[in-house]
């Protein structure tokens, strides 16, 4: 028998009410106007606390950064999060359950070049690969594997505009909200890779030993957001 | 100077911890003993074709080696596929049921900077010539005994069917890459991927929609068969039938009650065939072991037996065993 993967430090899990990863940055907002929509208090988040755990009647809310949700999920140290498909796209080998598409927060992950360019399509036949720079390597390489195109991924962690700029790379796979950035900095859209929008993902054991708490949950966010 | 290093994922054990590990071992293999599995021990490396000959995915061990000869060596990844060898070697002859017991380590690749192991500990039982549900339920009774025994009265035991969902795209006559799209939505745990890899089929009724993308999220107790049976009708109580005999079976043995039936669960590995079985503990948010039955393994190694049996991972059970303790401490 040998299931899955084996962790060697594992954290204990708490009891007690279900723990939500609320992702800081772009989601937090909306992710605060649902839970008020589905009746959790969240009043305490808005202020300016310096807290990241705040308890509530029904959850206790844990905010962190929205690529450290799978992390906290996969572990148990969170039962429940929120965080974006691009994360979890980026995490792919991170073990949750992932239930509910919560339908806000959506933008596109694109590969994009500069415009009028063609060097994307030249140099991927003259020299056998393209350059992409991008925050999502793993993403990238899988959407190259998977479109059966050669590319050279290159892991950048600031604005990834700036590679094909200097001359880094001959494109780009990134996340785009209003394609503003892309403008400016005159880049545009050749391929949507996938529209990303919030998800709500599960740890492996509390959507087994939980089920009912977890289920009350996500019918209710789905009523919440997908009206 | 600096310290002589060890590969990442392994460890030493220190007297504490390996006074304590012994204790657990020593609780696990009593219970396994009291009900007939006597203890085995296999080597830690096999011959690789050897270990191939049980996983599909033609990657039994992420260790391969040569010998002073040049024939190929692996560690092994886990207990059940050495163990099916060993029952057609040196068992050739004689008349089953076999009972075993082992507590071992074996061997996985690691991932970098995911704190996992490369050399783990497992505790576990095979049950070799015994049909389900029969055999099935056995050794859930062993496993339930097990966990009592390690001071975790509180742990479920999920108890799912590798094929029912596959019975369930046969009934509904899903093939080809819609089917695999499903299915691999399902194996990662996909349950918004599901519902778009379900609505790529062509011309599915309303209802039979529904039950693809319900099903795999039911469990709990004995009514999850029959919401089950409400949802999706004849079909699914074709495909669900084998595991409302197993059921039946822990109910006469009088261990229903440890079980979540899941119709969502799925394993990783190629060779279960029917009832597959995941260990939870409320303390921990990562699985403590499974298994399952594997019909058709020993019969790869020339002698056609059902089978069926479970591992832990006594390491993770140490530490839901000490988490137990601090918890019933803070209660009392």
């Amino acid at each position: 028998m040998s299931p899955g993967s084996v962790a060697g430090r594992l954290m204990p899990r708490e009891e007690g009410p279900l723990k939500l990863a609320v992702p800081r940055g772009a989601l937090f907002g909306e992710t605060l106007d649902v839970l008020d929509a589905i009746g959790v208090d969240t009043a305490e988040l808005r202020g300016d606390s310096r807290s990241l755990v705040f308890r509530t009647d029904e959850l206790a809310l844990v905010t962190m950064r929205p690529s450290d949700v799978p992390t906290y999920v996969e572990a148990g140290a969170a039962d429940l999060g929120i965080t974006g498909k691009d994360v979890l796209s980026e995490q792919a080998d991170r073990v949750t359950y992932e239930l509910l598409d919560l339908r806000y927060g959506s933008c596109r992950m694109v590969l994009a070049g500069r415009r009028g360019d063609e060097r994307l399509a030249e140099v991927e036949r003259r020299l056998g690969a393209m350059r992409i720079a991008t925050k999502y390597p793993r993403t990238a390489e899988r959407y190259f594997e998977d479109a059966g195109r050669a590319a050279e991924v290159i892991e950048v962690k600031g604005s990834v505009e700036l590679a094909p700029l200097v001359g880094l790379a001959d494109g780009i796979v990134d996340l785009v909200d209003t394609g503003r950035t892309l403008d400016e900095n005159d880049l545009e859209v050749r391929q949507e890779i996938f529209v990303s929008t919030a998800r709500l993902v599960a740890n492996r054991v509390a959507h087994k030993l939980r089920a009912a708490e977890v289920d009350d949950l996500v019918e209710r966010l789905r009523e919440a957001t997908w009206k | 100077m600096t310290h002589p290093p060890i590969p990442p994922g392994t460890r030493d054990i220190l007297a504490d911890e390996m006074r304590e590990l012994r204790a657990l071992e020593d609780a696990l293999r009593g219970a396994f003993e009291r009900h007939g599995y006597g203890e085995v021990a296999t080597p830690a490396i096999e011959y690789h074709e050897v270990l191939a000959r049980g996983d599909d995915r033609g990657a039994p061990s992420a260790y391969r080696f040569f010998d002073e000869s040049g024939e190929l060596l692996a560690l092994r990844s886990d207990m059940t596929v050495p163990i099916a060898r060993l029952v057609a070697s040196r068992f050739a002859g004689e008349e089953p049921p076999f009972r075993f017991a082992y507590l071992g380590t074996a061997f996985r690749a690691v991932r970098p900077q995911r704190g996992q192991a490369r050399e783990f500990r497992q505790a576990g039982i095979e049950l070799i010539g015994v049909e389900a549900p029969e055999g099935t339920a056995e050794v859930i009774e062993v496993l339930a005994a097990a966990l009592d025994a390690a001071g975790l009265g509180r742990a479920v035991i999920g108890l799912g069917d590798a094929d029912l969902y596959r019975q369930l795209l046969d009934e509904l006559q899903i093939a080809g890459d819609r089917r695999e799209a499903i299915l691999g939505r399902l194996a990662a745990h996909d349950l918004v991927g599901l519902e778009g890899a379900v609505d790529a089929v062509d011309g599915l009724d309303p209802r039979a929609r529904e039950t693809l993308l319900r099903l795999p999220g039911l469990r709990g107790d004995r009514s999850v068969l029959e919401r089950a049976h409400e949802l999706g009708g004849d079909a699914v109580e074709r495909a669900t039938a084998r595991l409302q005999a197993t059921y039946d079976e822990l109910v006469r043995r009088g261990v229903a009650d440890r079980v979540q039936l899941d119709l969502g669960l799925l394993r990783d590995l190629g060779y279960y065939t029917g009832a597959i079985v995941e260990v939870y503990d409320p303390a921990l948010g990562h699985v403590l072991g499974g298994g399952g039955r594997y019909d058709e393994l020993v019969g790869r190694f020339g002698r056609d037996l059902p089978a069926v049996g479970f591992a832990l991972y006594t390491e993770r059970l140490h530490i839901a065993q000490a988490e137990e303790e601090r918890l019933g401490k803070e209660g009392s």
